[in-house]
């Protein structure tokens, strides 16, 4: 499908995208609001634009995934939205019962310029019911930044400080992750001792067990009381700046509760990081259950290392993904040499700095060079390999077109995976989301040998 | 809660038959708040246009539009593989305030480098429709430069829904498909509009044809190229099968080219066979009519038995529909009979009027129709009705799952070609491999009883 992709590279100034390596900032949004207990995402907009996100996300989760719509027409677009949200907001309440409404904008509803904070505030809203809401023109930044908004959104509207002294609680914001690696993030929190509100949360809503019942409204979500109560811990740990860090440093100026951003915990290194932070905290001895994960982890790492060591690797997806994932290849001994993101550097006015200065600290750090991209495509990336050919691709599923083209082992990681299943419900973060991404990386170089073998060189133990 | 009771203004559009003779409401507006399955413009343009394999389709708007539409119609190809990039001119703040036209055709001018297209579709999102970009001169500027069709699509998500989309689609189309000069007509040609050739499917129906004596001439749009679809008028006679997407398009063709239309269906074997049949009286030529004739007998022999079987093993089991396009929904109605199977709710998202009717007329007694359904409503209404099997689209999978339901996917997803002779068997047997798999049977819990059958454990 990709042998129209030249190989020379010339410079492309149009700023148009082939096979982008990002989505709109809505589908994240809707993402961070599905993590909230009782909220029903609303997408202020076009029908299409919920409609595809809902499609999106339920290809990837394979759940059901619910959210509502403005339903825009032609005369709301010319006289403004207010009438249609005020009336969606009244049906959604009417009809479906959620605690609390999270709406986000859509780029047609930004550039015409409603003003939601004062159309939600003349809306009916019930007695006890919430409405809160993010900007998320599809114009800046990427899903990853419209998660990230929709987390500030709902600090904005509902954390709040109300004791004189800060509780012995930690808040932890995951990152745009699927909900096998929060409920492993929430296990380690668990092992530690500490005290902890997760938000999002999306374990339990988009993992949802089969009752043979359709739950609106599953059980899981961090609830609005506990997102309230965000603004009384005594620490926030922002897992992933593009998706989180924004997030606790609102928190931080909103309620004096101090933010500490650290890396996605993938990989050793950045998962030692996090147990190291979570045991300040708790101010105590990591637990030797923790201690036994990672011990196994090392000792399968020593026990694979030469299946890996030198092995040139191509990474894309989302920038807080990638920021683990090349740590963790180079702790393997893999050579990454073509590191994309489709997410530009950062939004206007966030101060999550540089993906590719990040990434190109950690390459020099440990002596290797690489092309680094933010706001890429994957034609970029493709031309890329086609220029320096690798042994493995990582990134999501749209990388499938250009390891077939160029016949490349492929591990799919991050978000979308929409060809195959379970996926969301097993963790890449932690020890044992490392030790899975092991088994999945030897995996695909290991059967490839096998496949390539010539009879005489097929072997047994490998 | 009860949805319907709840909404008032939504009783309008739902109908249980032998209760009332009022007709359905359709062919609306969603009402601001619902969990609404439908699409927009945008994706009904989309979703028609991108079958065209060698067209460059350039989405001019912010990065989604494009990446959610990216290679996800399952529409296969004979030959070129352009139509599954994704091309958007992925506009930001600057754009949007400053005007995307320059950044339009800035990317015009890369993409006819790179791949040298005969044809590029333009697509205008909501952005561009309320910016103002002037994407008809762009386009005929383009064009010009490079002595090839570039042709704006006035997509726009928020100007109506997704039929709204087909329709400009279908002027795009229109654009392509006028010749330099007038073609001369061509004998037992057709054109086939409404196939996408999911899973191959206009190829099933093409070897039938063509094995009668009758030329397929072009195809909308499964597997269509600049070339076939510029030699469109040549045909003496278009056959549609989704007229959702394509009626308006048959009905274009025939104000300015003369070309007649004759509505089919290739879902079932009874309607293949009737469609076989209508399409070669209308070219009223013997030998084609032997031919066809003797066609539908040899592959009624052969499949025939096949689907007895499978309805044998159906009895009592009852199906929901949910599809796009009202005609979709009847043809349905009618292979659920064939396998033994009483379709107990009927719904689509962009039926028109007659359409209902005909649903109504053919629906059995007590059936519910519903116009635009949301999940709540597919959810009370399959429950009420007592649905084991749903037929829909993406997002109703899991719905129809999480209720222990069995599923067939018959959009985009499908995986295997349901069209046909051949087509109907396949429908069988996925109904066959949903309805009767072993995994429903674990549908309890420890000590309770989710299904109304007694726990196993």
């Amino acid at each position: 499908m990709l042998d129209a992709t030249p190989k020379e590279i010339k410079v492309r100034s149009s700023g148009g995208l082939i096979n982008p390596a990002k989505t709109c900032q809505p589908i994240g949004a809707m993402y961070a609001a599905l993590g909230i207990h009782k909220c029903l995402p609303h997408s202020h907009g076009s029908q299409g634009c919920c409609s595809y996100h809902r499609m999106h996300l339920t290809r990837h989760f394979r759940d059901p995934i619910m959210a509502s719509t403005s339903s825009f027409t032609e005369g709301s677009s010319v006289f403004g939205g207010a009438a249609n949200l005020k009336t969606a907001i009244k049906n959604v309440f009417t009809i479906y019962n959620p605690d609390i409404i999270a709406v986000h904008t859509t780029c047609l509803t930004e550039t015409i310029g409603d003003d939601l904070p004062t159309i939600i505030k003349s809306a009916e809203i019930p007695e006890g019911k919430l409405v809160i809401h993010a900007n998320t023109p599809s114009y800046q930044g990427s899903h990853i930044t419209g998660f990230s908004n929709m987390v500030k959104g709902a600090i904005s509207y509902l954390a709040e400080s109300t004791m004189p002294v800060k509780k012995d609680q930690v808040n932890i914001i995951p990152g745009f992750v699927n909900p096998g690696d929060m409920r492993e993030i929430k296990r380690i929190a668990k092992i530690m001792g500490a005290k902890f509100i997760l938000f999002p949360d999306t374990t339990g809503v988009v993992d949802s067990p089969m009752t043979g019942k359709f739950e609106m409204y599953p059980k899981g979500g961090t609830t609005i009381a506990e997102i309230k109560d965000t603004g009384n811990s005594k620490l926030t740990l922002a897992l992933g700046r593009f998706a989180s860090s924004d997030g606790a440093e609102l928190l931080e100026k909103k309620c004096k509760v101090p933010a500490l951003a650290l890396k996605t915990p993938i990989g050793v290194k950045a998962t030692d990081e996090f147990v190291m932070a979570l045991r300040r905290f708790a101010v105590r001895e990591v637990p030797y259950e923790l201690e036994e994960e990672r011990g196994q982890l090392v000792d399968i790492m020593t026990d694979t290392h030469f299946h890996f060591h030198g092995k040139k690797v191509a990474l894309f997806g989302d920038p807080d993904i990638l920021t683990g994932l090349t740590e963790f290849v180079l702790s393997l001994g893999m050579v990454p040499v073509h590191i994309l993101t489709g997410t530009p550097g950062g939004a206007i006015g966030s101060g999550m700095g540089s993906f590719e200065e990040d990434i190109q600290e950690m390459l020099t750090n440990a002596g290797v060079t690489a092309n680094v991209k933010g706001n890429g495509d994957l034609f970029t990336l493709h031309q890329w390999i086609k220029n320096d050919p690798v042994d493995l691709l990582i990134g999501t599923t749209y990388g499938k077109y250009i390891a077939r083209a160029e016949d490349i082992p492929f591990v799919r990681v991050g978000f979308p995976v929409l060809d195959r299943s379970v996926h969301s419900y097993f963790p890449i973060v932690g020890y044992r989301g490392a030790m899975r991404l092991i088994e999945m990386i030897s995996n695909a170089l290991l059967d490839r040998q096998d496949r390539d073998a010539a009879d005489e060189d097929f072997e047994l133990v490998m | 809660m009860d949805t319907a009771q709840a909404i008032k203004e939504r009783e309008l559009f739902i109908a249980t038959k032998g209760k009332q003779k009022t007709s359905l409401k359709c062919d609306a507006d969603s009402i601001a708040g619902c969990v609404s399955q439908r699409a927009c413009v945008y994706c009904g343009a989309r979703v028609v246009l991108n079958p065209i394999t060698d067209a460059v389709h350039l989405v001019h708007g912010p990065i989604g539009c494009a990446s959610y539409t990216w290679d996800i119609r399952g529409s296969l190809s004979s030959g070129s593989e352009l139509y599954r990039n994704s091309f958007s001119t992925d506009l930001k703040e600057h754009d949007v305030i400053f005007g995307g036209e320059p950044k339009l055709k800035r990317a015009i001018d890369e993409l006819v480098e790179k791949y040298q297209p005969k044809l590029i579709f333009v697509y205008s999102t909501c952005i561009v429709g309320v910016i103002g970009d002037d994407l008809e001169a762009v386009c005929k500027q383009a064009a010009a430069k490079y002595n090839i069709e570039v042709i704006p699509v006035q997509s726009s998500g928020f100007i109506g829904n997704k039929s709204a989309g087909y329709r400009a689609a279908c002027d795009a189309i229109m654009r392509v498909v006028t010749p330099r000069k007038r073609l001369s007509r061509k004998v037992n040609s057709l054109n086939y509009l409404g196939d996408f050739n999911l899973a191959g499917e206009a190829w099933i129906i093409r070897s039938y044809l063509e094995e009668v004596g009758i030329d397929v001439n072009a195809v909308f749009t499964g597997d269509s190229s600049y070339d076939t679809l510029k030699q469109a008028t040549a045909a003496s006679l278009n056959i549609i099968q989704c007229a959702g997407s394509m009626n308006y398009l048959a009905k274009k063709l025939q104000e300015e080219y003369s070309i007649p239309y004759i509505q089919v269906s290739f879902l079932g074997l009874e309607d293949t066979a009737i469609s076989l049949r209508r399409i070669a009286e209308f070219f009223g030529d013997a030998e084609i009519i032997a031919k066809t004739e003797a066609l539908i007998e040899r592959e009624l022999a052969s499949t025939r038995p096949v689907i007895d079987r499978y309805k044998g093993m159906f009895s009592g089991k009852k199906a929901a529909v949910y599809v796009g396009g009202g005609f979709k929904a009847i043809s349905l109605i009618k292979q659920f009979r064939e396998i033994g199977i009483d379709v107990v709710m009927v719904g689509t998202q962009t039926g028109r009027p007659e359409e209902y009717d005909t649903i109504h007329d053919l629906a059995d007694e007590g059936t519910v129709i519903l116009d635009d359904a949301n999940p709540s409503e597919l959810e009370r209404f399959m429950t009420q009705q007592g649905a084991h099997l749903l037929v829909g689209g993406v997002k109703e999978r899991p719905l129809a799952y999480k209720l222990g339901i069995a599923f067939i996917d018959h959009n985009h997803d499908r995986k295997h070609p349901l069209s046909g002779f051949v087509g109907a068997i396949n429908f069988a047997k996925e109904v066959h491999s949903t309805l009767c798999s072993p995994v429903w049977d674990y549908m309890y819990d420890f000590g309770g009883d989710l299904n109304g059958t007694i726990a196993k454990v």
